[in-house]
Formats: structure tokens, C-alpha cells, sequence
């Protein structure tokens, strides 16, 4: 028998339940179906400028830094700007995402964008995220050839675009916004929920910032979009 | 090879603690930190004990429904690209990583943290078979270093001291300038991110555990703050989850409900830094991700605990907060517990899986006090089921001759009213006017034990039967 008949077959005679099989079977495939959502905290059902501002308030307090920008058109220079204030070599790297791609980068021709992966070498990641939710000032991000994963964790700096008419309230929102983009039901490979940059309290229980993952994480609020 | 049971030797095991300056100055951090950062996230979410009785329906009905779930969830993991093994023992774990690991010819293996991989004893186990395993997370790097299991399932290493960290990188990190300067933790931090970056880059599977699968998506569900979990699955070609039965929920509703209660009660956060979704193997058109990624489903004595009275311990949800309320867990620390999994959690894991025989201590280890079930968010009752074990402790004849007897005489009076009244008088009148004074007693016959660490209290002049009676 293979291990998996033997575990299956324990659980099964484990669980000796009373209802029928077909019961047990239609109850499960009711759930995977519909996934009714649970209690949903109030905090992040309140208008639009409100939410907004939870998410930033969520994100500061969790030493993300914030900030909102106008109009797509002005990101190149803001992104510039931000690695101008903190002395950073002028370049970054960014995946293919056309939300990205087709930003007015000759704005800011001393810039050098590069493509593709991290490889552990950038100072700066570029990514869009699909959307954020004001509860816990939390960023959803996608893998894929448009936001590359690695560009989310090896750079020391990750700088994270996102439209305010995708900041949501709360997680439901942007599961059932996923499923729409999705369409076969498969997530992507990876889906990284981001609250923050990295740290650890591993030594003495005393907070640190920048573990293994970014020392920072920068939030670019799109208010046109 | 099995996970150590030095739970044996519990009671030396927690002489020595209550001795160990070290390990008492760490100590002090538990107590100080996590009660605090867990109330004052509680306190800021209304919904909080809603959400704590839903957690708990949650995995009520993913329990009572375990093998349709399981199903579900490989079903969609294999359609997104992932392999699916299924893992009756700890023993046939360690061979499915091992045969992974050979198959791809890996030399280097970096982990995420995974208390089923210290459950399983994987580290030695791949070393033995001349593979290097690699701990990642700064916690389970540093433990890793010192040669010592974790003693706490969220923070590994709580019970070592910033100067010990100093001395076991300057012992270990012979490849630095031995006049570097560690006095700030930031140095220490930064000194473990720089010697790990190169091994995360040059590894060539990555293992990290699973705080859920989720049956709807197929995807394996981690959290961490340091983003070592990222890194462990992105950058080598191969990924495996180690991943017990119990970890699968339903929905990403109802997984987005227990990872609210999940942050809240483990470390006080309203949610972890990273909570990563992976979902089989890297797809079409991807230019970073695992090309391969393997799920192992572990049962090792959980379908058991399914059909007996230890089922509501597999709600556990691994967030730490009844250790981290646990005044024997202030006292000693996760060491003297002396298995995997420690504190009132441990109390009641750790026998499902290791045997009574060999954990009979670790159920005793307890004052009942009930805040471990008050803080569970998932609601479970620690102590019942501590105390289910000793009631099975005590058929199996598991307990020392003098204990068996001292019930057995308690027993027998208990049950004969008039006999058991006379007795205590009897005890009352011997002792109350030798602890009248100061109301206690540093020293008794027959229970010094119990005074070698603490006084007695002193008993009233009359019972309480007695006093009673006067009233009325």
C-alpha cells in the first residue's frame, strides 16, 4: 500500500464520522466553492480618502515610509529624488510590467533602469504591486516576468508602486480581485503579502531592522489611477 | 534515529534551569515582552474574540473533514506544478527529502525555519548523508552554531543572550577581522545577513515548513519577518514544504482569518512582515522561482490524535503564546522540557508523538492555571488534555511506586466521607499550632520536595466542612 492510502486510510477510519460520505463530500465542495468569507474587521470599510489613510498609517507604523504621488507620469523623478536623498547609487531594477515600463523614464536620463531578476547585486528593486489593504497596511505582490520575486527581497531597498484604487480595506477584497485576474482558479507561483521591511527580534527579543530581506520599504501611492 | 527524549530527566532538567544565570537573564525577555505586545494588539482589534471562535470553527470543520481536504489540496498543488508526497513516519519524511536531495545531486541546503524539520531530526539526518544544511533564520542560525535544539516554537533562540551571539559568531566567523566591533546587535544582524547571503545564493534546494496549506489554491502559506523563507524557496532550483496533515484550512478566507489571530497572539504584530502564498512550480515565462517544488505531507501519529480525545489539540495554529503566559515556561525555559515542541503546547503535543513513556514529565508540568487556554486563538484546552494524559499516565502505571500509593491511600479515604473527616481533623490538630506563628512551614516531614523550593502554607485551626457547619 503507498503512504498515501496508509494516511488516508488512518485519517478516514480516525474520523469514523456520522454523516454520509456524499454528505461529508458536498459539504467540502461547498466551501472550496463559494468560500464564504469570515468576520472582516470594520477598520478598513470607511470611504476612500479614509482608507488611504489607514493604509499609510498601517504601513508607517510597521517602518514602511509613504508616499503619495499625483500622477504616474511624475514617478521617475520621485523614484530619482528618493535615491538622491539616501545617497544611493543612481540605478534600479524593475520587471516588465508595462505600468512600469512606460513611465516617462527620459525624464530622468542620469537614471540607469535596468531589467529582469535580481541576481543579489542592486541596491534599489522597482515593483508594482497588485494591491494593498489599509487593515494592516499590507502590499499583495505577484510573481511573474512583470514583478520578479527576486526583486522583492534582495535589494536593500524595495520601492513599491500602487494604484490608490487598488488600496482595499481588507484581504478578502484582493482575494476575490485575484480570483478575477487569475481566471483558471491557480494562483501565481508566488503571491508575497508584504507588511513592512524585514527584520528580527531574534536577539533579546529586541526589534532590529533589515534581517535577510529589504532594510527598507518605500510605498508609491498613484492617486490618478 | 528519533528526536532526543532527554523529557525523562524533566525534573533535573528544570533544577539545573532555576540554577542557570544565562538562561534566567534571558528568561526575563519572554515574560516582558510577548504578554505585553500580544494585549496591546488584542486591545486594538474589536473583532479579535470573533475572530478567535471562527479560527476555532475553522479548523474544527477542516479537521472533521481532514482526508477530503488533503485530497483538495493535492489535487491543486499537482496542477500547478508541485509534487505531492505523503509521509506516514518521520522516518519516511527524512527519506523523501533525502531522496530529493540526492536525485538533484545537492551538496548545500538552506531552511527556512520548520519545527516538523526539527520534529523529524532532519538536520543530522542530512549532515549523516553528507548534505549541509544550512539554518536561515537568525534564531535557528544561531542555535545552529551552538549546537542546541530551539526552546520556543516562534523564537528559537530566546533563551541566549546578546553576548553569547557575540562569542559564537567570533568563534564561528573565523573568515573576519577578529577585532570587529559586535557590541550593537545591528553589527550582529548585519554580520549574519552578510555570511547567509552567499549561502542563500549558492544553495541548491531550499526546505522551509508551512504555517497552512490552503485546500482551495494548492499553495503552501509561510510567515516570517526576516524574509529568510523568501529567499530559502526563490533562489535554489528545487523547493520542498515540510508540512504536517493538520496545516490544511479550506479557503484564503478562512486562511486571511487565522493569519489575523495567528501575528496578533504570536509576536503582537497585526501581521507578519512577509506572508508568502507559493503555488507549485514557477511557470511558464518566470525568469526567477523553483523550477521543481516538492510538498511533504507528514503524518507521524496525528491521524492518531484525530480519533482519540487529543483531536482539538490539531487546531494548534504554532503561535507560542501559551509558552509564552506559561509561569513554568518563565521559570525553566523550552530546554528543560527536553522535546521538539515545549511549554502547555508541548505538554500535550509532544506525547501524541514521541509516546507517553517518553514525555510522562511534560502533562505534570503544569500549575493549571488556564491562561494558556485563555490566550489560545484557536481555543484549545490545554489543560484538560494535560490532564487527559495524566489520567492515562496513571493506568499505564507510568507513575513512580510512592505516587501510585500516596493516590491510592487519598483514593481510599476519599471515598469513605467519615473516615476522610476524621483524618483531616486529626492532620489539622498535629499541625496547626506548629504553623500558627508565621502562618507557613520552610520544612516538613515527608514533604520536602514541596518545601525544598517553597514554604507550606500553614492550615487552618478547623476544615472547611467544619467551619461550615459552625455557620449554619
Amino acid at each position: 500500500m503507498s503512504q498515501r492510502e496508509t494516511v488516508l486510510g488512518k485519517i478516514r477510519r480516525g474520523l469514523a464520522s456520522a454523516k454520509t460520505a456524499e454528505a461529508r463530500r458536498d459539504a467540502v465542495a461547498q466551501r472550496l466553492g463559494q468560500h464564504p468569507a469570515n468576520t472582516v474587521p470594520a477598520r478598513g470599510h470607511v470611504g476612500q480618502q479614509a482608507r488611504l489613510d489607514l493604509f499609510a498609517k498601517m504601513a508607517g507604523k510597521v517602518s514602511a515610509t509613504v508616499e503619495r504621488v499625483a500622477s504616474a507620469s511624475d514617478l521617475p523623478e520621485t523614484v530619482a529624488e528618493y535615491l538622491r536623498a539616501r545617497n544611493l547609487p543612481s540605478d534600479l531594477r524593475m520587471g516588465a510590467d508595462r505600468r512600469l515600463a512606460d513611465l516617462p523614464w527620459e525624464k530622468v536620463p542620469q537614471l540607469e533602469v535596468k531589467h529582469g531578476p535580481s541576481d543579489g547585486r542592486d541596491h534599489v528593486g522597482l515593483s508594482h504591486a497588485f494591491g494593498g489593504a489599509a487593515e494592516t497596511g499590507t502590499l499583495f505582490l505577484l510573481s511573474g516576468p512583470d514583478n520578479p520575486t527576486t526583486l522583492n527581497f534582495l535589494p536593500d531597498h524595495h520601492v513599491v508602486v500602487v494604484r490608490a484604487s487598488d488600496i482595499v480595506g481588507d484581504y478578502e477584497t484582493l482575494w476575490n480581485r485575484l480570483r478575477e485576474h487569475s481566471g483558471d482558479d491557480v494562483l501565481p507561483r508566488t503571491v508575497n503579502l508584504i507588511t513592512g521591511p524585514s527584520r528580527s527580534a531574534d536577539i533579546e527579543q529586541t526589534l532590529l531592522l533589515g534581517a535577510h530581506g529589504p532594510r527598507a520599504l518605500h510605498i508609491l501611492i498613484v492617486e490618478d489611477a | 534515529m528519533s528526536a532526543p527524549f532527554l523529557s525523562q530527566a524533566f525534573k533535573e532538567n528544570a533544577v539545573d534551569a532555576l540554577a542557570n544565570v544565562e538562561l534566567q537573564r534571558a528568561l526575563g525577555h519572554v515574560e516582558r515582552g510577548f504578554i505585553q505586545k500580544r494585549q496591546k494588539a488584542v486591545d486594538a482589534l474589536p473583532e479579535f474574540d470573533a475572530l478567535r471562535h471562527e479560527a476555532r470553527a475553522i479548523k474544527d470543520h477542516t479537521l472533521s473533514h481532514l482526508d477530503l481536504y488533503l485530497e483538495a489540496f493535492e489535487g491543486k498543488a499537482r496542477q500547478a506544478g508541485a509534487e505531492v508526497h505523503w509521509a506516514e513516519t518521520a522516518a519516511d519524511a527524512r527519506e523523501a527529502v533525502l531522496s530529493i536531495c540526492r536525485r538533484v545531486g545537492a551538496k548545500t541546503v538552506t531552511k527556512g525555519k520548520s519545527m516538523i524539520s526539527e520534529e523529524i531530526g532532519l538536520n543530522a539526518f542530512l549532515e549523516k548523508s553528507e548534505i549541509k544544511p544550512i539554518e536561515t533564520d537568525l534564531g535557528e542560525y544561531i542555535i545552529q552554531l551552538r549546537g542546541e535544539p530551539p526552546s520556543h516554537i516562534i523564537a528559537p533562540a530566546v533563551h541566549v543572550n546578546r553576548d553569547q551571539v557575540e562569542a559564537d559568531f567570533r568563534r564561528v566567523h573565523t573568515h573576519l577581522d577578529p577585532k570587529r566591533d559586535l557590541a550593537d546587535p545591528v553589527s550582529l544582524l548585519s554580520e549574519a545577513r552578510a555570511t547567509l547571503r552567499d549561502m542563500f545564493l549558492a544553495a541548491d534546494v531550499g526546505i522551509t515548513g508551512a504555517n497552512f496549506l490552503v485546500a482551495e489554491t494548492g499553495s503552501s502559506v509561510i510567515v516570517t519577518n526576516e524574509g529568510n523563507g523568501d529567499l530559502t524557496q526563490i533562489l535554489p532550483r528545487v523547493h520542498i514544504v515540510l508540512a504536517s496533515i493538520e496545516k490544511v484550512v479550506p479557503t484564503l478566507e478562512d486562511v486571511s482569518t487565522l493569519l489575523r489571530v495567528l501575528a496578533r497572539s504570536a509576536t503582537g504584530q497585526e501581521l507578519s512582515v512577509y506572508t508568502t502564498f507559493s503555488t507549485g512550480r514557477r511557470r511558464p515565462g518566470d525568469e526567477d522561482g523553483p523550477e521543481e517544488t516538492h510538498v511533504i505531507l507528514l503524518d507521524n501519529g496525528r491521524s492518531e490524535m484525530l480519533a482519540n480525545e487529543f483531536r482539538e489539540m490539531l487546531r494548534c495554529i504554532r503561535c507560542g503564546a501559551c509558552m509564552n503566559h506559561c509561569p513554568i515556561y518563565h521559570a525553566i525555559g523550552g530546554h528543560a522540557y527536553g522535546a521538539t515542541y515545549v511549554g502547555p503546547m508541548g505538554a500535550v503535543l509532544a506525547p501524541g508523538l514521541f509516546g507517553l513513556e517518553n514525555t510522562a514529565n511534560l502533562p505534570n508540568a503544569s500549575t493549571f492555571c488556564g491562561r494558556c487556554e485563555s490566550v489560545c486563538p484557536v481555543e484549545i484546552p490545554l489543560p484538560k488534555l494535560m490532564r487527559h494524559w495524566r489520567e492515562r499516565e496513571y493506568e499505564r502505571h507510568l507513575k513512580p511506586a510512592a505516587e501510585r500509593n500516596g493516590l491510592r491511600i487519598w483514593a481510599f479515604l476519599a471515598r469513605r466521607p467519615k473516615l476522610y473527616r476524621l483524618a483531616t481533623r486529626i492532620g489539622l490538630k498535629a499541625l496547626h499550632p506548629f504553623g500558627r506563628r508565621r502562618g507557613r512551614f520552610s520544612s516538613l516531614p515527608l514533604a520536602g520536595g514541596w518545601t525544598g523550593h517553597r514554604d507550606m502554607p500553614a492550615p487552618a485551626k478547623t476544615s472547611f466542612i467544619d467551619q461550615w457547619k459552625a455557620r449554619s
